[in-house]
């Protein structure tokens, strides 16, 4: 096999010009694939770490009926104590669940004792819910950034609504709900701080204490509307969700339906759509790298054969086995398939090394300023550089069968 | 027992509507270790008749024997394997790859159609390319090389795998008159030291006086046989 390595390599560097323009085309295509992944996907880490971390969670439970109705926040789909304490003691025991929060979801009325308006909100304890959605506090424009923000008494408003009501940190509103019975409650409250809007579900959602909410609700035990839940590790999320919806499936109402549901943050925010078609695009562009590599190999062996044909000939009619010269146009083409793909594999290091020392800095939705940091996995690189040499070797085939296939007699009067 | 035999040789190929007759009905027999000339003017059928002993074209009809293997029941991959093993060739344009040396051009024979250990190569290359007096020349490509200088590569190269018969067509035609005279003393003292049968074609009268043994083609026809040949037709 070395001595037809090195009688391929040699063929190579006989056609040195076009060796170089055949590398460099399949080197722009593995470039352009690297590159582009890894912009996409660390662009794609980023927006799913911005909804997850800042507002959804991971996994979210709810009861069984919720998420359909989720526009309403109804308070009569809410989980009763007996079945949040249930779902608690699952996530409890579950060891890659980091932490979760139990919500209270609802809809009410929002005064500054001169306009009103309807606002959404999450009653939550302050603690748990920044350990399972970290980037909250970041959210928090005007105010305290921790806790202290969500203490009983306080709330905190999303932008859009301060802004319009100029509410300010420290101001006194009233919060008017109706609860599961159809009766009215309002209490006040300060103003612990103003909140980022984010773009998805609940990007434009008020926080407020769950003690607070249970006041206003005249809830008597810890019902919860949602619990979100954070991984230790998000690459293991379809595992821990079987897992959870597993355990949960389990309880059943009388009528023998599961009462709990069970989503990943993707069932729930519409980003999913927008991860989906970068996918899509990046498959794309590795479908376009297929086109290049096989093109491009296949139309330099096919020259390579029609240049060589009383070569052919001679190496034939001495005995060469078409096998043999089978392999040795194949081995020519995978040749240029290393040679692209590697360059292509360095210049890619180099591009993405660039881009974290000059990193691209974008907006998205109200999101602005968010800095792009690219990666490259090993099994990207692996992939992309697989896909080339398995094509390259396809492209090479059709050349490669042609020319062990010459008749010696023929192939040696070629002029 | 004759390395090569030939009993009512014929082949027959078309151009376009038109047949052929290349080879009309042949009989000949060579011995192993001849030195032997195929003459006569182009067209003669020569390079047709090579081609069908060196299993690069199958008789229309008759029997061909080379080396005891009756040649037509050869297909393509054994074909192949017994050219490698009983056949050199040494071709009148020389055939040499432009991006191997002149050694690893003879080498290439044991290296690529014999499979044979790079000690055993080294050790046979470097006896022929001595014995062509090519020695010095080993690390030169083919462009760096003189036709003469060529075509002594193409005989080493022929000769390298040991086999029982080498075939040459026209091996002089693109040589001046004095290096293909010593291109043929080259080949005849080959066959003297390995006792390798050489069966070559030629139209120039003399390299023809060269051969021992000369089969005379016209039309495709055997017309007599000069000096030791034994022809029937």
């Amino acid at each position: 096999m070395r001595d037809t390595l090195r009688i391929a390599f040699r063929n190579l560097r006989r056609y040195q010009r076009r060796t170089i323009l055949t590398s460099l085309l399949i080197t722009a295509g593995v470039v352009s694939v690297l590159v582009f992944t890894s912009l996409s996907g660390s662009f794609k880490a980023m927006m799913i770490g911005q909804i997850t971390d800042s507002m959804l969670g991971h996994i979210q439970i709810h009861k069984k009926g919720f998420v359909a109705s989720i526009d309403n926040l109804p308070l009569n789909l809410t989980m009763p104590p007996k079945d949040a304490a249930l779902v608690e003691a699952h996530l409890q025991e579950n060891p890659m669940v980091q932490a979760w929060s139990p919500r209270v979801k609802f809809g009410a009325m929002l005064s500054n004792f001169e306009e009103t308006t309807n606002i959404r909100l999450n009653a939550v304890d302050p603690a748990m819910e920044l350990e399972t959605v970290p980037l909250l506090a970041g959210r928090v424009i005007q105010g305290e950034k921790g806790p202290g923000s969500i203490q009983p008494g306080k709330i905190l408003i999303p932008e859009l609504l301060a802004k319009g009501m100029k509410i300010g940190v420290g101001d006194q509103v009233v919060i008017v709900a109706t609860n599961r019975d159809g009766s009215v409650n309002g209490i006040p409250l300060v103003v612990g701080g103003i909140l980022e809007s984010a773009t998805g579900p609940g990007g434009r959602d008020g926080y407020l204490h769950i003690s607070d909410a249970k006041t206003l609700l005249r809830m008597t035990g810890n019902e919860v509307s949602e619990f979100a839940v954070r991984l230790k590790d998000f690459n293991n999320l379809e595992s821990v969700m079987a897992q959870i919806e597993t355990a949960l499936s389990e309880e059943r109402n009388q009528a023998g339906i599961p009462r709990f549901e069970v989503h990943t943050w993707e069932k729930l925010s519409p980003f999913v759509n927008i991860a989906t078609m970068i996918d899509m695009m990046t498959v794309s562009v590795k479908v376009l790298l297929v086109f290049i590599a096989l093109i491009s190999v296949m139309n330099v062996m096919i020259m390579a054969v029609f240049e060589r044909i009383r070569e052919i000939g001679a190496i034939s009619a001495m005995g060469t086995l078409p096998g043999r010269i089978r392999t040795l146009f194949v081995t020519e083409g995978f040749f240029l398939g290393v040679l692209g793909s590697l360059a292509g594999t360095v210049l890619s290091l180099l591009a993405v090394l660039a881009l974290n020392i000059w990193p691209i800095t974008f907006n998205f939705g109200r999101s602005t300023g968010l800095i792009l940091r690219p990666s490259l996995s090993l099994s990207e690189i692996a992939f992309t550089i697989a896909v080339v040499l398995i094509v390259s070797i396809i492209a090479s085939l059709q050349p490669a069968v042609k020319a062990s296939r010459m008749e010696p007699i023929k192939a040696l009067r070629h002029v | 027992m004759s390395l090569v035999s030939a009993r009512g040789l014929v082949k027959n190929y078309r151009m376009g509507e038109i047949e052929v007759k290349a080879i009309r009905g042949v009989d000949f027999d060579i011995e192993g270790g001849s030195f032997v000339s195929f003459v006569g003017p182009s067209g003669s059928g020569k390079t047709t008749l090579l081609n069908m002993i060196g299993c690069l074209d199958a008789p229309t009809e008759g029997d061909l024997t080379v080396a005891n293997q009756d040649v037509s029941l050869l297909d393509r991959e054994s074909s192949a394997r017994f050219r490698g093993e009983t056949i050199g060739f040494i071709f009148q344009d020389f055939n040499l790859m432009p991006v191997l040396t002149a050694f690893e051009n003879v080498e290439y024979p044991l290296m690529m159609v014999q499979n044979r250990p790079a000690s055993e190569r080294k050790k046979r290359v470097s006896a022929l390319l001595d014995a062509v007096g090519m020695d010095e020349m080993k690390d030169k490509f083919p462009d760096q090389l003189s036709g003469g200088q060529k075509q002594r590569v193409a005989v080493a190269r022929a000769l390298v795998t040991a086999p029982r018969l080498v075939l040459a067509d026209e091996p002089t035609a693109n040589l001046d008159h004095a290096t293909a005279l010593n291109i043929l003393k080259i080949m005849k003292d080959m066959r003297d030291n390995s006792g390798t049968t050489f069966i070559f074609s030629t139209h120039d009268p003399k390299v023809m006086a060269q051969a021992e043994v000369t089969f005379t083609l016209e039309d495709g026809t055997l017309h007599d046989s000069g000096k030791e040949g034994r022809s029937r037709a």
